[in-house]
């Protein structure tokens, strides 16, 4: 039973890849997001809010093929992108990462705007009256104190993207050893003859992986209140 | 010299205080809701006014008129809050070093072994702020404070959480911070603390100051 072939090995390696990628690409964003969230009030700050929560609501298809009309080789921005930086996410493992960002970010955002806004802003103030600068403020005390929402956050995001499959297939397809990432490698198994053994091994290694990654932040979000308040 | 001419609106009640000092311990003294908090919090710079002027040693922190706003970051001024604000995730030792990293000043070891003999606090130096007292807490405050150099330090009713054995406890340290000759100022609605500390009183009642002297007009005062 727990022969891995080569192909299922490449699938594996490829969601890991994905999901880690789209993870750390994603986070250093989403804590810009979910600070000016809980910090700020500015004009259209609804209408962000709304447009970062969309690939929640929307049906994945439509937010892959929305990527696919934005970011395909005749999407606007994807020619302009491949033309003049070389970039292209069509097809690629790259546009697997995207799309994965794109769906998980919602997940990791929310966390991390949450634990920004428990944030004691008087002590914000009184990092003022030390004569930290706001960027200062932000780096040693609002960033560490919101640690453990950071941490969520990120495994949240992850474990969404190494699970994304309907806007990653109609973005990037389902090209073994380009884009196919452990779901559509399950889907394509389930849809072949005598696939139902291959795709039980890997339904468990996704749940492996899954669970791993709880266990994970469980222990760093542990961990990080220990370290922040009392010894 | 710290002048002071500021007019704030909170919600129903109006803010209006002038005054100039010139005392090494200027004392705001008033009942709770006079606006005390509201005061320093606008010398800190925390706090906008609505008109007027704020100025420390000839340098202007804030005039409405030129628009002019020093942030608080730069404006040197230290503030010790009632409620000592320590960071919970930093030990005594990062707490008190704090503002020194922020200003980028050279390290001063000289300096900083004078202010922990002088609050006993040297055998706090690995400690989470959580685990202090609440006379230690507001020890390392006063510490952390005074270690980032500031030019003006601001007390808002520093002994206000602390029962009466605990006060006992901290004013010698105030005491002797004053005669180290920083300049201060002082808030509280305890006439007690200030005769034995502030060298200048501005008094505060409903938003306005109704006097303005030496200790002596704390004389006619309830206290």
């Amino acid at each position: 039973m727990f022969e891995i072939s080569p192909t299922e090995w490449t699938a594996i390696l490829l969601s890991l890849r994905v999901a880690i990628v789209a993870t750390l690409v994603a986070t250093p964003l989403g804590i810009a997001l979910a600070w000016l969230l809980a910090r700020r009030d500015f004009w259209g700050k609804s209408m962000l809010d709304a447009f970062v929560h969309l690939p929640l609501v929307l049906p994945p298809v439509v937010t892959g093929y929305l990527l696919l009309l934005a970011l395909g080789r005749r999407g606007f921005l994807g020619a302009w992108l491949a033309d003049h930086l070389g970039i292209v996410f069509a097809f690629r493992w790259t546009g697997a990462a995207l799309a994965c960002g794109v769906m998980s970010f919602p997940l990791l955002v929310r966390p991390i705007r949450l634990s920004i806004e428990a944030v004691d802003r008087r002590l914000e103030q009184a990092a003022g009256t030390l004569g930290a600068a706001p960027w200062q403020v932000f780096l040693t005390v609002t960033l560490p104190l919101a640690l453990p929402g950071v941490l969520a956050g990120m495994v949240l995001g992850f474990a969404k993207a190494i699970g994304e499959f309907g806007a990653t297939i109609t973005f990037v397809s389902n090209i073994p050893g380009q884009t196919q990432t452990i779901s559509s490698a399950i889907y394509s198994l389930i849809q072949t003859p005598d696939g139902d053994l291959a795709a039980m091994r890997l339904v468990i290694i996704s749940t492996v992986i899954a669970m791993g990654a709880l266990v994970a932040s469980e222990w760093f979000a542990r961990r990080a209140t220990r370290r922040l308040h009392g010894n | 010299m710290l002048r002071v001419d500021v007019t704030k609106h909170l919600g129903e009640f109006t803010l209006s205080a002038a005054f100039t000092s010139e005392g090494r311990v200027t004392g705001l003294f008033g009942a709770s809701g006079a606006g005390k908090t509201s005061l320093i919090n606008m010398i800190a710079g925390l706090l906008k006014l609505d008109r007027g002027i704020i100025s420390l040693d000839g340098e202007t922190l804030d005039d409405t008129e030129a628009r002019v706003h020093v942030p608080p970051h730069r404006r040197r001024i230290g503030y010790v809050f009632q409620d000592a604000r320590l960071f919970p995730h930093l030990d005594v030792r990062q707490n008190l070093d704090y503002g020194r990293r922020m200003n980028r000043l050279g390290d001063d070891p000289a300096q900083r072994s004078r202010v922990t003999d002088l609050l006993d606090i040297g055998h706090l130096m690995d400690r989470r702020p959580g685990k202090l007292s609440g006379g230690e807490r507001q020890r390392v405050a006063l510490g952390r404070a005074l270690l980032s150099k500031p030019r003006l330090l601001l007390l808002d009713e520093p002994l206000g959480s602390l029962d009466e054995g605990r006060k006992v406890e901290i004013l010698p340290y105030l005491i002797r911070l004053r005669d180290e000759g920083i300049p201060m100022v002082y808030v509280s609605h305890d006439a007690a603390e200030l005769r034995q500390l502030a060298t200048q009183i501005v008094m505060l009642r409903r938003g306005e100051v109704t006097a303005f002297g030496g200790v002596k007009v704390l004389t006619g005062s309830a206290n």
